[in-house]
């Protein structure tokens, strides 16, 4: 893997492992949770990024999801509901020396918490945004949730939903998110390398991860992560690389004047080189957009990092704010501003 | 600038008012007369009153803005009640204003300003000038606008831009009134408009022009010596009672070592603490403005955390927004200061207008067992103190503090005598040292029952918390039933133990006595000076007034034994008097309650005092 050069947060001068980073609380999710695989990659990838154990912060608002700070032994808060995104800023601005990772969900984020889920996006602080996306209120068993596909049947919509769910790789971008990347609680290598990515990229990042709620929404993500059909329906992207997929990877994504559409490699003329190649650092979100709204069943399911691109930090600007004020104003301590601007004796 | 045929009154005060269109310049006009008050060596208080709208319809009584301002060479302690000059704009500020003149108070107005429309507009029948309603006053009908726009014509300038300098001609009437220099008013031309010589000539010219026209036509029957107040020597400056806040904290960054960061989200008339705030980046000051009052504390919450100075700033709604955050603050323990700058609610009630009803929500608005410390500023000036004094207790004590000002005092100001930052007391914020091998998040103080600040990046401390409860010293989730009673327990006692290192409640007058006024908050000056004016009187009476509100000075019982009768004056409908009659049932407290979005006026609370002196026979 390629070293992370964050020269903000220090560097671990010792090798460090997944141990290091177990906590000694019982893990109290549901046997069978995609959750406790989202543990897993989160504990491989800390080592894996390099930073001092110390350096590393995690925060989360209310739901299953939010419960992860307690099972990873970093220093960690477990917030109120929707907040993580809002405390985490308060974190990171008033410390960018930490690598501060939020755990979130769909109701988390995308219902209680989404004004400050589009903010923290908006100014792109340096966080990481693990957005457990399970299609379903799970703590609270089994309301549908803001990402519920329409018509489900919850307990609290006997009938079916009759809203349109947010899709929340579109959210992000029109937030002007400067980094989205999808992944699946089935595929744990793929996990992984993304949040190891995530941790590289300046700037908020987030993960959305397609994950099973075994009790309240089970199989929710069957059509994109199910063994007989997952190679037919998911397309991963690689950088650089066209966007193939299927079981015989003879199918591929090409741009036909202002849309998407799905074609075979060898059919009425296709080949390679007529498909789309991802490039995720394009300023540009108008692919991007494109590529995260892809659904069934008349395209795959877009996973890997979809938008990496480069924009100042919120927090960098600020540090960059404060050294220019140091450097330049009159005033450098409270006694100077107490003494400023209109002043006299009294004998 | 000679002057010529003035008899000159002496007096120990002044209250003068201006009032005007919003637009017209009144807070400017205020301010400018302030500062040369001040400089002229006079103690004062000054109290803006300015309507929501930024600019509502002109001319109308709905558009009037106010500045007023006591000066003396007594102590002044309030902004005054009733005003001995008024200087009035236009017809619709004379008609919402005048029944803050005392009675034969100087009216100075525009009379240029009274045309039917803009009488009509005010809801005059007929012009307050020409009848005779204003016979019982002292009324000086000035030309403002036609000498304003006289004295510069041969400027050649726009009328638009020497229209707006007509507070500038009224302002130099009264400097004739108070035979007071231009010195400080002219420097402030030269740097405000620094890049506008124009308007630097024109407000110059105007405002000689209104000293000139003073003397000239003797309009003014008399003219004010208000000798210098004898103040206590040292560096002064005038303050507001936001800037003071802002201020206060600070200076408890500097010296307690921990970088300020303040997460707040702009409201009326809390803002301007963040305007402040956001100047200071030079001291390290970081200042978030959030998308909402919930992401306000939210954030503040995280920064306390990694070891900050962490401030949040509202008024009372955001106070509501953000009780499940300060209920988070209370079950993690941290260091977080919640300002409360109150005005008249409930709702977004008289956003402008000032009151002490949040009082019950500061003590009591949240989910479960939940205290907090609250205390309470008193004056423009001692905001400065007690925002210290609250970023010490929250940092010292790992919690929450409320800290109640209110619009009078927030953006009134007073006469500040410039501290050193060195001689401020000591702040020590409990913090772990790295690879402490008895290092528990919930470990305490066995004195204080403070848990210890371990701030993220410190090597061998990692922890978690969070609004789960938490198991009694370890620090990990626990649903056990008596755990939650002993957690429960120990934040309550390390609440009430603070009552040990903050100072006794103090009593002005005699410990024993008929009658004990009581007040709180920022009444204190109104209510002081009502019971002082008792006292002087012969009467038995004093007055103690209440800054930490929870928990009480430990001396508080003490204090309101030793009289026949408590008065309890408060601008609501009785919460600190409820407060007591919880705290200290064994007393029976008598209560002055004004929930008007105005203050007290000392008249009111003297003639309240004695009439409890008349009818109760003490």
């Amino acid at each position: 893997m390629i070293n992370i050069h964050n020269l903000t947060i220090e560097r671990s001068n010792v090798e460090l492992t997944k141990d290091d980073f177990v906590s000694d609380q019982m893990v109290k999710w549901c046997p069978g949770c995609g959750a406790h695989a989202i543990l897993s990659s989160v504990a491989n990838v800390f080592p894996k990024i390099g930073y001092r154990k110390e350096n590393f912060m995690l925060v989360s608002g209310i739901g299953c999801s939010s419960r992860f700070p307690y099972y990873m032994n970093t220093y960690g808060i477990h917030g109120i509901h929707g907040r993580a995104a809002a405390i985490a800023s308060g974190v990171k601005v008033a410390n960018p020396h930490l690598s501060v990772w939020i755990n979130t969900g769909d109701g988390d984020s995308m219902a209680i918490g989404g004004n400050h889920f589009i903010h923290i996006i908006r100014r792109n602080i340096d966080v990481n945004i693990l957005l457990f996306n399970n299609q379903i209120y799970g703590l609270t068993k089994g309301q549908y949730s803001p990402t519920t596909p329409m018509g489900s049947i919850t307990k609290t919509s006997p009938q079916g939903t009759i809203e349109h769910p947010f899709n929340p790789g579109e959210l992000v971008l029109g937030a002007q998110g400067t980094f989205f990347a999808r992944a699946v609680d089935t595929n744990p290598k793929l996990m992984t390398e993304i949040m190891f990515e995530a941790a590289r990229h300046d700037g908020t990042s987030v993960v959305e991860i397609l994950q099973n709620c075994i009790i309240f929404a089970d199989k929710t993500h069957e059509g994109v992560t199910g063994k007989d059909v997952r190679d037919e329906h998911q397309l991963i992207l690689k950088n650089g690389e066209p966007m193939i997929f299927g079981k015989a990877r003879n199918k591929g994504i090409h741009l036909l004047g202002s849309r998407l559409e799905v074609v075979t490699i060898g059919e009425n003329g296709i080949t390679e080189d007529d498909l789309l190649v991802h490039d995720k650092y394009q300023q540009d979100p108008g692919v991007h957009l494109m590529i995260a709204k892809m659904s069934l069943p008349h395209y795959p399911v877009a996973l890997g990092v979809i938008r990496a691109a480069m924009y100042p930090t919120y927090d960098d600007l600020v540090e960059e704010q404060i050294t220019y004020a140091k450097a330049t104003s009159k005033i450098k301590c409270v006694d100077d501003l107490l003494n400023s601007g209109d002043t006299w004796e009294i004998k | 600038m000679s002057k010529k045929n003035s008899t000159a009154v002496e007096r120990d005060d002044v209250v003068v008012k201006f009032v005007g269109d919003s637009g017209d310049g009144m807070q400017l006009t205020g301010t400018l007369f302030s500062d040369t008050a001040a400089l002229a060596g006079l103690d004062l208080a000054t109290f803006p009153d300015y309507p929501a709208e930024i600019r509502a319809p002109h001319n109308t009584v709905a558009g009037v803005s106010g500045f007023q301002v006591h000066v003396g060479k007594k102590k002044i302690e309030t902004t005054g009640d009733l005003c001995d000059v008024l200087v009035a704009m236009n017809p619709a500020s004379l008609r919402s204003n005048l029944k803050w003149a005392k009675p034969g108070a100087t009216l100075i107005v525009d009379s240029d300003a009274f045309d039917d429309s803009a009488i009509k507009k005010a809801g005059y029948q007929t012009s307050p000038l020409e009848d005779a309603s204003l016979n019982s006053f002292n009324l000086v009908k000035a030309p403002i606008t036609m000498l304003t726009r006289a004295s510069v014509k041969h400027l050649d300038l726009d009328q638009k831009t020497v229209d707006k300098s007509k507070n500038m001609f009224a302002l130099g009437i009264m400097y004739h009134l108070f035979s007071w220099k231009f010195d400080t008013t002219f420097e402030f031309f030269d740097s405000k408009f620094k890049k506008k010589p124009d308007i630097i000539i024109v407000n110059k010219t105007v405002l000689e022009a209104g000293f000139n026209y003073a003397d000239t036509v003797e309009a003014l029957q008399s003219t004010y010596t208000v000798s210098k107040a004898s103040i206590q020597p040292g560096r002064y400056r005038n303050i507001t009672g936001n800037t003071a806040t802002a201020w206060g904290f600070l200076a408890a960054s500097e010296r307690s070592g921990r970088p300020v960061y303040l997460g707040s989200y702009p409201i009326t008339p809390a803002t301007d603490i963040l305007i402040e705030l956001a100047k200071h980046k030079s001291l390290g000051a970081k200042v978030f403005q959030a998308e909402d009052e919930i992401a306000g504390i939210c954030s503040a919450i995280g920064a306390s955390y990694t070891g900050s100075l962490a401030l949040t700033t509202t008024s009372g709604p955001g106070l509501s927004l953000k009780s499940e955050a300060i209920g988070l603050a209370v079950m993690t323990e941290l260091p977080l200061v919640i300002v409360d700058v109150q005005r008249a609610g409930p709702s977004t009630g008289l956003p402008t207008k000032s009151e002490q009803s949040d009082l019950y929500q500061a003590l009591f608005g949240r989910n479960g067992e939940c205290p907090v410390v609250v205390i309470a500023a008193s004056t423009a000036a001692n905001c400065f103190y007690y925002a210290y004094a609250a970023a010490k207790i929250a940092m010292e004590h790992m919690t929450p503090v409320i800290l109640l000002t209110d619009g009078y005092i927030g953006n009134g100001s007073q006469l500040f005598r410039i501290p050193k930052v060195a001689d401020l007391p000591d702040i020590n914020p409990p913090l772990a040292e790295a690879n402490d091998p008895d290092y528990k998040p919930y470990r305490r103080d066995p004195v204080t029952l403070v848990r210890q600040w371990a701030l993220p990046g410190t090597e061998g401390l990692r922890h978690r918390v969070g609004g789960l409860e938490k198991e009694n010293i370890i620090g990990n989730v626990s649903t056990d039933p008596l755990n939650h009673q002993i957690m429960v327990d120990l934040r309550e006692a390390k609440i009430q133990k603070i009552a040990d290192f903050i100072p006794e409640q103090e009593i002005n007058g005699e410990p024993t006595g008929d009658l004990l006024v009581i007040s709180w908050g920022g009444t204190q000056g109104a209510v002081q000076e009502a019971a002082e004016e008792l006292q002087k009187s012969g009467k038995k009476v004093s007055h103690a007034h209440f800054n930490y509100i929870m928990p009480l000075p430990r001396n508080t019982a003490q204090v309101l034994k030793g009289f026949g009768k408590i008065i309890v004056c408060e601008l609501n409908n009785g919460q600190f008097v409820n407060y007591l009659r919880m705290t200290h049932p064994q007393h029976n407290y008598l209560q002055h309650n004004k929930v008007q979005g105005l203050p007290f006026m000392v008249t009111e609370l003297t003639a309240r005092f004695n009439q409890i002196f008349e009818e109760e026979s003490i």
